[in-house]
């Protein structure tokens, strides 16, 4: 199971309602994903020279502030900070490699969910009402948002198997499926390199498409040798800095709908999560074909 | 005529007075907002009209009930029905009339992947398309389909005959192209006006089953 939902706003002047229309669809999707739920939202971004990354503890009271006065006496750089439930959204005038280093240091069990200009990632066990609520999600404002519902089939239900994970700077997946090859793609992934943090097939579809695009690929190419590469059932929804997009393996056993109107286009694993969305019974409604991608994305 | 509103009526309420003794001949759905199972195992010929878009299974079982979605269905519309019509306004996803023994399915849009798999004697006729492998291991019954249809229609088929006017992408393990008899027209003819679509009967082709899978080949056992 696992439901996925986006939305993408088309109208700036909508931006201060995305989190209030955000919040019943990722509801609605309770039934296909009671675990866990998650989201990554867009928006409130950084300056040029900026980095802004969302840490998670494993503590609700973690000692955020003290981390922060460390990290900055560590970075000699301008920081600034606010905690969100047992996250923290961390802003820097730094080069990210610099503060990611300082952090494995002064706080090791300290998880980097996301790391961008723009995107937040939230997220952890739970219904999803109880998450949207841990985090506050519908007083949220940003350009575009997507979530994700979980019923762990592959692996155990941790914060860190929830969805989305981060697939490199402002970039993040959320998955419905599962894959059959994410064994091998992992070992043929760690032997160039790259880390993986769980069992999590998801993780490692997120690791691929990372992977390739520091090989150079579009997001456009990472995802279409996504389709050669990863065996399995899947819709992944994409989010970038400028927008999302939403893919479904050839067989299409995965559901997925899309919803598009004047003010936004949104997507999700039933049609039930678009039903709060206004206007939504004069919207486009139509069901995404297997093996093409589907990308909105900001001029 | 019966209303039932789904935004204060739980779908097992919609279900239970459906079934059973069932006085009122014209029922009306409102608010059913892509909400599965609506409409399931309906056992009398009443008219139902749900009037949005449904989700899951929507109209699944049904015997003898005339079922009209004024909207769009998610996957499984209509699946094992065993007679009676449900018609869909919209589009439908996936499996539509999946192992449907009998009866009427017309979608007026687009159907998705797997449209009449395992199908045992329903006819289905689409206005628009329908996605890839269509008709797979379908029994009996006629499948039509005005517009183009995916990969791999009618993989492994059986004795269902489908009628398709536009381009097939691509036909499926022992599906061919027939020759296109009077009697297939007549009855591409009839279904057409049942479905009230205006369509030329001759500007369709027909494919069925090439019966090359029907029995075991002893020379394939070492594939075992």
């Amino acid at each position: 199971m696992c439901g996925i939902v986006g939305l993408y706003l088309k109208k700036p002047e909508l931006e201060g309602q995305l989190g209030k229309l955000f919040e019943p669809m990722l509801e609605a999707m309770t039934d296909r994903g009671p675990d866990s739920a998650g989201f990554a939202i867009y928006g409130d971004e950084v300056a040029d020279g900026w980095v802004k990354l969302t840490l998670q503890a494993v503590e609700a009271d973690y000692g955020w502030k003290h981390l922060m006065g460390a990290l900055e006496g560590r970075l000699g750089c301008s920081l600034d900070w606010f905690q969100n439930a047992s996250a923290a959204v961390l802003k820097v005038n730094c080069e990210e490699e610099r503060v990611r280093a300082a952090l494995a240091d002064l706080a090791p069990d300290v998880r980097i969910m996301s790391a961008g200009q723009s995107i937040e990632i939230l997220k952890g066990m739970g219904l999803p009402k109880e998450i949207s609520e841990r985090f506050g999600l519908a007083n949220m404002k940003g350009s575009h948002i997507i979530g994700h519902t979980r019923m762990a089939t592959e692996s155990a239900v941790t914060m860190e198997g929830s969805h989305p994970f981060s697939t490199g700077a402002d970039l993040c997946l959320v998955h419905n499926g599962s894959l059959s090859n994410h064994n091998n793609v992992r070992r043929e992934l760690k032997h160039d390199g790259m880390t993986f943090e769980t069992e999590n097939d998801t993780e490692v579809a997120a690791g691929y498409l990372t992977w390739r695009l520091q090989q150079g690929d579009s997001l456009k190419e990472a995802l279409d040798h996504s389709l050669e590469d990863l065996d399995g059932f899947f819709t992944f929804a994409i989010g970038t800095r400028n927008g999302f997009a939403v893919i479904r393996d050839p067989i299409a056993c995965k559901p997925a709908i899309l919803a598009e109107t004047d003010d936004y286009v949104a997507m999700a694993s039933e049609y039930q999560a678009l039903a709060s969305l206004p206007g939504i019974d004069k919207a486009k409604v139509w069901e995404p074909e297997p093996a093409t991608m589907y990308i909105w994305e900001r001029a | 005529m019966k209303t039932i509103d789904l935004s204060s009526a739980s779908v097992r309420e919609l279900n239970q007075a459906l079934h059973g003794n069932v006085q009122d001949r014209e029922w009306v759905v409102t608010h059913p907002d892509g909400k599965h199972n609506l409409a399931v195992g309906v056992n009398d010929a009443v008219s139902i009209d749900i009037q949005g878009h449904a989700g899951y299974y929507c109209a699944g079982m049904n015997q003898k009930a005339s079922i009209t979605v004024h909207g769009n269905v998610g996957v499984g519309v209509a699946e094992n029905m065993m007679s009676g019509s449900v018609r869909v306004k919209g589009s439908a996803s996936q499996a539509a009339g999946a192992t449907a023994h009998g009866g009427l399915l017309v979608i007026e849009g687009d159907a998705g992947a797997r449209c009449g798999i395992s199908m045992k004697g329903v006819d289905i006729v689409v206005g628009g398309s329908i996605g890839h492998m269509s008709c797979f291991m379908a029994q009996a019954g006629r499948l039509v389909v005005c517009g183009d249809a995916g990969d791999a229609l009618g993989d492994s088929l059986y004795e269902t005959r489908i009628y398709v006017k536009g381009t097939v992408k691509s036909l499926g393990s022992d599906c061919i192209e027939k020759e296109m008899r009077s009697e297939h027209l007549e009855e591409l003819k009839e279904l057409l006006n049942r479905a009230g679509f205006i369509e030329d009967p001759a500007s369709f082709k027909r494919y069925g089953s090439a019966r090359q899978l029907y029995n075991f080949k002893v020379d394939n056992a070492s594939a075992y």
